[in-house]
């Protein structure tokens, strides 16, 4: 698509750095500064739908987990709807924060299973930020029981099958709290796809 | 701003000629946190052309003040007071009104208040070190704070930061999210910092230096700083559900 004539350019991006804790997520910085930190619940306990949990962690190309991230979530309600107009619940705001424990890089968050949005099968969007990471990378997870979604999803159906296979997560909605493992990899043979949105 | 109806058209492309790449071996970390694959264009579904509704609630009436948002009462963070103001505009340079602005930064000392910081400079018993705020109705934000100082890091055997503001930016999608971070003009450590230096175009590494504003510094109290910030627009025409690929 051709650019169109305008009159600014887009800010430059730079690193998030070490200590994006302190910005965003004080607490985990070690200090109390705010009455309440933003991005702590995806979906309120009276959000409509199945409660799930996300466990992962970011792996760079030497195989070491990436302690310092930061990861943001944005994902519709259980009906596919954004809560970025009024056709979702109070309950649910779709959009969060989470942080890898500082010692193993392991992170997790809770939410409820979003429904699909137009064409596309279910999934949550993710954007990573981290010491090392000059842009911040924006990619998409997908659930592993929706296979059948998947052959008509037009993102999955522009990748080739190694690609579609990283952004597809791990586990299964049979236990009351289903909880699904996504690991996300900066590079090597099983790089995660990462969009340019 | 609560009850803005969110635009949902498609953003303008990124220009990445702007934009630091992935790789940059200078700065030793992207080494191996750098994707090594091309970036899949996609753009015009909701999930990236929507995005959260921030509110006043959500944030305390004195967040945006350094100076006071974690200081004992009477008590002030020691560092030159300075004022940090701008816009925050789309490519169009339309204001982009109700956008979350947070920033985070070292004390004077160039010390910053997290557990895994141990530089050898103090703590500032005054300092958090974090504000927030929402744009207002014409893209404007302003932060109170005390001027951060240069500190060294391990990216080589003598490599400093130039002194500078974190910002972290959320504009009206999910696809606008920006970090980035302010400098001061006329810092001597700007041309030495891999960081910086990795941005291709000196144009876009101009646009990250705020500029000395005497007009809105405040005699005998505070130093002002004019930092502006630019998010991508929108297409003209929008192409729900149409992906792009490159
Ligand atoms: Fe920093």
């Amino acid at each position: 698509m051709a650019k169109t004539t305008e009159l600014l350019s887009e800010t430059a991006s730079q690193t998030a750095g070490p200590y994006v804790h302190i910005g965003l997520s004080p607490n985990a910085a070690g200090f109390d500064i705010y009455d309440k930190e933003l991005g702590a619940d995806i979906a309120g306990p009276n959000a409509k739908g199945q409660r799930i949990r996300v466990e992962g962690t970011v792996w760079d190309g030497q195989g070491e987990s990436v302690k310092d991230v930061l990861i943001e979530i944005w994902q519709p309600n259980s009906d596919g709807n954004f809560a970025h107009s009024d056709a979702v619940e109070d309950a649910f705001r779709g959009w969060g924060r989470v942080i890898s424990d500082f010692d193993t890089g392991a992170w997790g968050f809770d939410t409820v299973r979003p429904g699909a949005s137009g064409q596309e099968a279910p999934h949550l969007n993710l954007w990573i930020v981290a010491r090392g990471i000059n842009v911040g990378l924006h990619t998409r997870m997908y659930f592993p029981d929706d296979s059948d979604a998947h052959l008509t999803d037009p993102v999955l159906n522009n990748l080739d099958h190694d690609q579609r296979a990283t952004l597809v997560a791990a586990g299964d909605a049979t236990s009351d709290l289903a909880t699904y493992r996504f690991d996300i990899r900066l590079q090597g043979d099983a790089e995660t796809v990462f969009f340019d949105i | 701003m609560t009850n803005t109806p969110k635009q949902v058209d498609p953003l303008n492309p990124r220009d990445w000629s702007r934009q630091p790449p992935a790789y940059w071996p200078d700065y030793k970390t992207t080494r191996a946190r750098s994707p090594q694959r091309k970036l899949v264009r996609l753009a015009g579904s909701m999930s990236e052309t929507t995005g959260p509704i921030f509110n006043h609630d959500d944030l305390g009436a004195n967040d945006w003040d350094l100076l006071t948002n974690f200081a004992a009462p009477g008590e002030c963070p020691i560092g030159p007071r300075i004022l940090v103001h701008g816009r925050v505009l789309d490519e169009d340079a339309r204001p982009v009104s109700g956008a979350l602005v947070e920033c985070w930064q070292a004390n004077a000392g160039g010390r910053y208040r997290h557990k895994n910081d141990t530089y050898l400079a103090p703590i500032d018993p005054n300092f958090g070190g974090c504000g927030r705020t929402l744009t207002g109705i014409d893209g404007t934000y302003r932060f109170r704070t005390v001027q951060p100082g240069a500190y060294p890091w391990p990216n080589g055997p003598n490599t400093w930061r130039p002194a500078h503001i974190h910002f972290s930016i959320f504009g009206h999608s999910f696809a606008h999210r920006l970090i980035t971070q302010c400098y001061f003009e006329g810092d001597p450590f700007i041309p030495h910092c891999a960081i910086v230096q990795s941005i291709p175009s000196q144009d876009a590494v101009d646009g990250l230096i705020a500029r000395l504003d005497l007009e809105e510094t405040i005699p005998h109290d505070t130093v002002a700083y004019r930092f502006d910030i630019v998010l991508r627009g929108r297409t003209a025409t929008p192409f729900e559900n149409q992906l792009e690929w490159t």
